[in-house]
């Protein structure tokens, strides 16, 4: 059985990155196991810009940042496992893969990473009634046709979902000769980037209808025509508001959620708003010595979070390796009010936190507050918070107590 | 004469421009993007192009530099004209002065199939 | 010309095809859809109920029990994975209780090996049941099938004895002359006899060509889908009591360690409609809450509905309504469980009017069928070793190789579609339905079919999912 002190699963951003971490912390025994041919994951199809702004101080498309990451690994001669999936970790944490190589191989690792990644919330996971027709399908899934392999997926395309993933594709799909009818958001405000609402809806005059979900599917073995609805705070529809939409595709960009069934198999504690593992600030999970970063940890908006994250990550897991690691007191993180969720869940004394959360609904002039003890410990001024934007923040503490975060009016 | 969001940074601010004066703005930059948009706008340009004999059939493609945003479409259907043979690179020049408005390079490596 | 035309290829088409295979006869079976199993054979809680439920001395009740007893040769012959679970039927009342004493009654006299135990024992069979319950008819005999690759096992055995067999192909009128012949959106043909077990549509296929006249209403059932996440949340198949619209809400594992929950039963208006609702869904919730406690809906991957087909009888229709043409119509449930005996009633009617003769080639085996995830590590480095493209996984959420997937186009009655490799070989039926593997699946038909991918049919025929760039 082959032996590493690092095993990563994934390697996407998330996965590069952490490599790139625990190598700089002095480790030199990683693997890193990809499923794909190539290395970067998601970002191979983000054929868009706008990555790296932070990270490489650079306006970057998806592909290009990755192959940033991808020479950093290869310049640090991490060794790579490629066209290979892993199907089983077990408590010993013996990992078992299959490629069609070297057939099904055990490896055992001293750490783990997972950074899987995360999958988009299915047509069958929101329940829109009505028939099951070909053109149905997620956003990210046409985004692969689209940009890897030079298919469209429809010529009349509506979307559900004013996340940037959807906005991006109306722009793509419009580009190539699509014509993009619509874009439904259920919220009263957009999910995504204002500069995605201006470059890919204003730009090529496509309506967008906040308050409004689709109400039904229709269509035998294509799909012909889609009805939406207006809804009220409750979500319900409202009488009166349907609008009959012909179309031959409908794109869902309704959520990603973090993929970790190798994570869940072990029964590992898993957060029930971020769909992620619990993880401390070492974004170690609740086994010992597997930690989690990326989008399989919680979903993320910018690759560059993602990476510093994930660097952090893989410099614990290498701290952990190497036994550097000192158990102080920890303590639990919550969330105030109007604040969704905080990660990491735990903490620990004495040593810097590096916080992230998401607002539940866009904000302006605010506080954002640590409390411990009924003191605030640190307090930062935002003028305006988005729940499409997670915001990071870092503080320590010398006391076990529960820490909260929460916002308060400035 | 139109209403715009700033993207300049995540406040969002609605602009009105109108005879060259923008208003609704809550910082200076505003001004600069409000007549810009309106005179000017710029876009980076970003696409795919088809590849012969490649790992996969298309490389992603931009722009090297912002080009007019009302030239996007006559940009598609330039790269459409071509399909480049593997092995490709990254920051490859694709189509040298395209329309006379930026030269179209590749965002990523391409390798031969086989 | 033909001896026997079949109309359907759900369970009861497929079922009478392989049956009837194995005598020197020559068989077509139309199929309306692109695939078989698309009707109500492809939507149903895919149950082999032991046959306590039916009333005594019916059609129903006789042939639910030998049908279930037929099932396990069936199942060895075509490699179908079978499991008998066995199921319990609950009573959270005195007055269930007094529906069950019946049940047990109504078992005894249709044959059926059953008994009553008490919560103790239920709890201990099933700890996740509702603590209301107070005692349950336990029937071994009971068990669950992958439907799907039933009717695709079965058609592929009996196209390999040389049955025909044509999808697209909807049978639109039907003239008795000396012969029967069979017009259908594409060619006519004639045949002897014909067979019809076009489900909700066989009162449109009988009212084509006999006197007494057939009507078959629609009625719906939805289900929930509930990833794998632990196989013993429940382990059998877990009923209440029945009521006069069927056997109500249920909860059992599938054979691919999901969780099914449904079905509900309303009438419906339109034969097509399989249509999902949120109201209806969220009824087969509550139900379903009080059968079982927490239930983690967070798990729910998929919701489907399947239709009924329910005539003006009570019980099955099998009978030769006229010289040459047999009727199988009205099989709802016990339907699935019912069909190896139903076949045998046909072939029986068949014996009459034809001289059979068994062919000396036929073989009721059809080829092993490779199942990856569920091999031993030794087993599947062993078939790596043979054909590397086992080592090749492209449905990560339920661990399907690439193998398997040409495999399933490969074979006859094979996949022709994104949803024919699904209902084969499990490839899009997980928690991503698809998201991670669908474009592979894709990829693999284009190149097993020799088409371009932006032929290749999401399900049914012209349902392309990529469409190559305008130019």
């Amino acid at each position: 059985m082959k032996e590493y002190d690092l095993v990563i699963i994934g390697g996407g951003s998330a996965g590069l990155s952490s490599a790139i971490g625990a190598y700089d912390e002095g480790l030199r025994s990683i693997l890193i196991i990809e499923k794909d041919k190539f290395l970067g994951g998601i970002l191979l199809q983000c054929i868009h810009n706008g990555f790296g702004l932070e990270v490489f101080k650079s306006e970057l498309t998806g592909p290009e940042y990755a192959f940033r990451l991808e020479e950093m690994v290869k310049s640090r001669n991490i060794n790579l496992l490629n066209n290979t999936i892993v199907t089983s970790i077990d408590n010993d944490k013996i990992i078992k893969c299959i490629n069609d190589l070297d057939g099904i191989i055990e490896i055992k690792a001293k750490a783990i990473i997972c950074s899987t990644g995360a999958m988009e919330r299915t047509k069958e996971a929101i329940n829109i009634p009505g028939d099951r027709p070909n053109g149905v399908l997620t956003a990210g899934l046409a985004q692969k046709y689209m940009n890897i392999d030079g298919y469209l997926i429809g010529k009349r395309i509506f979307i559900l979902g004013s996340g940037d993933i959807g906005l991006i594709m109306a722009k793509r799909m419009t580009l190539e000769g699509a014509n993009v009818i619509g874009v439904a958001e259920i919220m009263p405000y957009s999910n995504g980037l204002s500069r995605n609402i201006v470059q890919c809806l204003h730009d090529f005059n496509i309506p967008l209808y906040l308050k409004h979900t689709v109400k039904k599917i229709i269509g035998k073995a294509n799909l012909e025509r889609i009805i939406i609805s207006k809804v009220d705070d409750d979500f319900n529809y409202i009488d009166g508001t349907d609008i009959e939409i012909e179309c031959d595709a409908l794109l869902l960009s309704v959520g990603l959620i973090p993929y970790n069934p190798l994570l869940e198999k072990l029964n590992i504690i898993i957060d029930p708003i971020t769909k992620g593992p619990v993880v401390n600030s070492h974004y170690e999970t609740s086994i010992k010595g597997i930690f989690a970063c990326g989008n399989g940890l919680h979903v993320h908006d910018l690759v560059d979070n993602v990476t510093k994250e994930s660097m952090i990550a893989g410099k614990y897991a290498a701290k952990y390796v190497n036994e550097q690691v000192n158990i102080n007191d920890s303590f639990k993180m919550e969330s105030g009010k109007m604040i969704s969720y905080v990660l990491p869940q735990i903490g620990f004394v004495n040593e810097e936190v590096e916080v992230s959360f998401r607002v539940k609904t866009p904000l302006e002039n605010k506080y954002i507050e640590i409390y411990q003890n009924d003191a605030i410990i640190k307090r930062v001024k935002k003028n305006f918070l988005l729940p499409s934007e997670m915001v990071r923040i870092h503080f320590s503490t010398s006391s076990n107590s529960v820490i909260r975060i929460g916002v308060s009016d400035a | 004469m139109p209403d715009l969001i700033c993207i300049v940074c995540p406040r969002g601010c609605k602009l009105h421009v109108e005879n060259d004066v923008v208003t609704g703005n809550m910082c200076p930059r505003g001004i600069k993007y409000g007549l810009d948009e309106v005179n000017n706008p710029m876009r980076l340009f970003t696409s795919t192009v088809s590849v012969l004999n490649g790992m996969i059939n298309r490389v992603p493609v931009k722009s090297d530099r912002y080009i007019p945003k009302n030239s996007v479409f006559d940009l598609i259907n330039e790269i459409r004209k071509v399909e480049i043979k593997a092995p490709v690179y990254i920051n490859q020049i694709i189509i040298e002065n395209c329309l006379g408005l930026c030269n179209i390079i590749a965002t990523r490596n391409i390798m031969k199939r086989g | 010309m033909y001896d026997i035309i079949i109309v359907g290829a759900g369970v009861v088409g497929s079922m009478i095809a392989r049956t009837l295979s194995k005598y020197n006869l020559r068989i077509l079976v139309l199929e309306k859809e692109n695939d078989v199993a698309a009707g109500t054979s492809g939507a149903n809680s895919a149950i082999l109920h032991s046959g306590y439920d039916p009333l005594p001395n019916t059609l129903k009740a006789k042939l639910n029990v030998i049908g279930n007893s037929l099932y396990d040769d069936i199942c060895k012959e075509l490699d179908i994975e079978i499991i008998r679970n066995g199921s319990l039927t609950i009573a959270r009342n005195d007055e269930e209780e007094r529906i069950l004493d019946e049940l047990l009654l109504r078992a005894k006299k249709n044959g059926v090996d059953a008994i009553i135990i008490d919560k103790d024992k239920v709890l201990e069979l099933e700890p996740n049941i509702t603590k209301n319950v107070k005692s349950a008819l336990y029937a071994k005999r009971a068990g669950i099938i992958n439907p799907f690759e039933l009717c695709v096992g079965l058609m592929e055995n009996a196209i390999e004895n040389k049955v025909e067999f044509l999808l697209n192909s909807e049978v639109i009128n039907i003239v008795k002359k000396d012969n029967y012949y069979v017009y259908t959106n594409k060619n006519e043909y004639i045949t002897k006899a014909v067979i019809n077990c076009a489900g909700l549509y066989a009162d449109d296929i009988n009212n084509m060509v006999c006197e007494n006249k057939i009507n078959i209403k629609p009625r719906r059932g939805e289900y929930l889908v509930l990833d794998h996440f632990d196989d013993n949340f429940i382990k059998h198949v877990i009923f209440t009591v029945p009521s006069s619209k069927g056997k109500g809400v249920l909860l059992t594992p599938t054979t691919a360690y999901n969780y099914l929950i449904g079905p509900s039963s309303n009438f419906v208006d339109s034969k097509d409609d399989v249509s999902t609702s949120k109201d209806v869904l969220e009824n087969v919730k509550e139900k379903a809450n009080m059968i079982i406690d927490n239930i983690p809906y967070k798990h729910i991957i998929k919701q489907f509905s399947g239709n009924r087909a329910v005539s003006d009888k009570d019980d099955f229709i099998i009978e030769e309504s006229q010289p040459g043409f047999i009727n199988v119509a009205g099989i709802q449930s016990p339907g699935l469980v019912a069909a190896p005996a139903i076949a045998v009633e046909v072939e029986n009617m068949i014996k009459k009017s034809f001289k059979l003769e068994l062919r000396k080639d036929y073989s009721p085996y059809r080829k092993q069928v490779i199942r990856f995830n569920r091999l031993s590590k030794v087993d599947q480095q062993k078939l790596i070793d043979e054909n590397k493209q086992y080592g090749n996984i492209v449905c990560r959420c339920e661990v399907v190789t690439e193998a398997e997937i040409r495999d399933s186009i490969r074979r006859s009655c094979g996949a022709k579609s994104v949803r024919g490799v699904k209902i084969r070989t499990r490839a899009g039926f997980g928690r991503c339905q698809g998201g991670f593997c669908q474009s592979r699946v894709i990829k693999i038909l284009a190149e097993e079919l020799n088409i371009d991918v932006s032929l290749v049919d999401y399900d049914k025929l012209n349902s392309p999912v990529m469409k190559k760039l305008g130019k």
